[in-house]
């Protein structure tokens, strides 16, 4: 899945895709800033969408989440390459 | 997905996942630099510049049904990840219909909720079915 993508000196990124429903909110309290993010992740809510570069089997490709409609996905996170567990 | 790039990624399978998975990670290793995905996830932890171990199972309509998160030091259980995903399948397959008790995989009971079981799972489920 995804199209090919070129491997140059600079580093693809990705992101979210569409509106995103978390409302940033900043407030003024005494001398502190404030920042309240809304949770948005829910169960029986949409995965929110977005586009990555990826690596598999030998290329470099772009994938966007909302490709799989259709399919079940499993998306998983972890904190680095190379870090044990 | 991590705040790796891609071309980390690829050094890490190509030597050494490969080394545990013959061929090679099966799946697309994901980049997600400066964790703006994980952030709308929720999961990103800013101070470490890290994503936490998030894990999200999303269903055919593209809706988040099971979400787990765990910290770094501790690594997900597989099986346990594949019997979600079964559950929510088969739950799917039956519209509504049938709900999953606690415990339950393939080949397990399944309960039909409904006026006639209000009161009387503890007939139909006995705690000892939560166990393997």
């Amino acid at each position: 899945m995804g199209k090919e993508i070129k491997a140059g000196c600079a580093r693809p990124t990705g992101g979210p895709v569409g509106k995103t429903d978390a409302k940033t909110e900043t407030k003024n309290d005494n001398q502190n800033t404030v920042r309240e993010v809304k949770a948005m992740i829910q169960v029986g809510k949409k995965a929110p969408d977005f586009i990555a570069p990826a690596y598999s089997k030998g290329k470099f490709t772009s994938v966007q989440l909302s490709e799989f409609l259709g399919k079940w996905v499993v998306l998983c996170f972890y904190p680095g390459d190379f870090t044990f567990v | 997905m991590s705040v790796d790039s891609i071309y980390v990624h690829k050094m890490w399978n190509d030597n050494e996942l490969s080394k545990m998975v013959p061929g090679g990670i099966p799946f697309q290793m994901l980049s997600d630099a400066g964790g703006k995905v994980g952030a709308i996830y929720g999961i990103y932890d800013e101070g470490e510049g890290v994503n936490t171990r998030g894990r999200f199972i999303i269903d055919p309509d593209g809706v988040i049904q099971a979400f787990e998160v765990l910290a770094p030091p501790v690594g997900r259980n597989v099986m346990e990840n594949l019997r979600q995903i079964q559950a929510f399948q088969y739950v799917r397959e039956k519209k509504g219909t049938e709900a999953l008790p606690s415990g339950w995989k393939p080949g397990k009971a399944s309960l039909k909720p409904g006026p006639d079981l209000v009161g009387k799972v503890w007939e139909v489920w006995k705690t000892d079915m939560a166990f393997d």
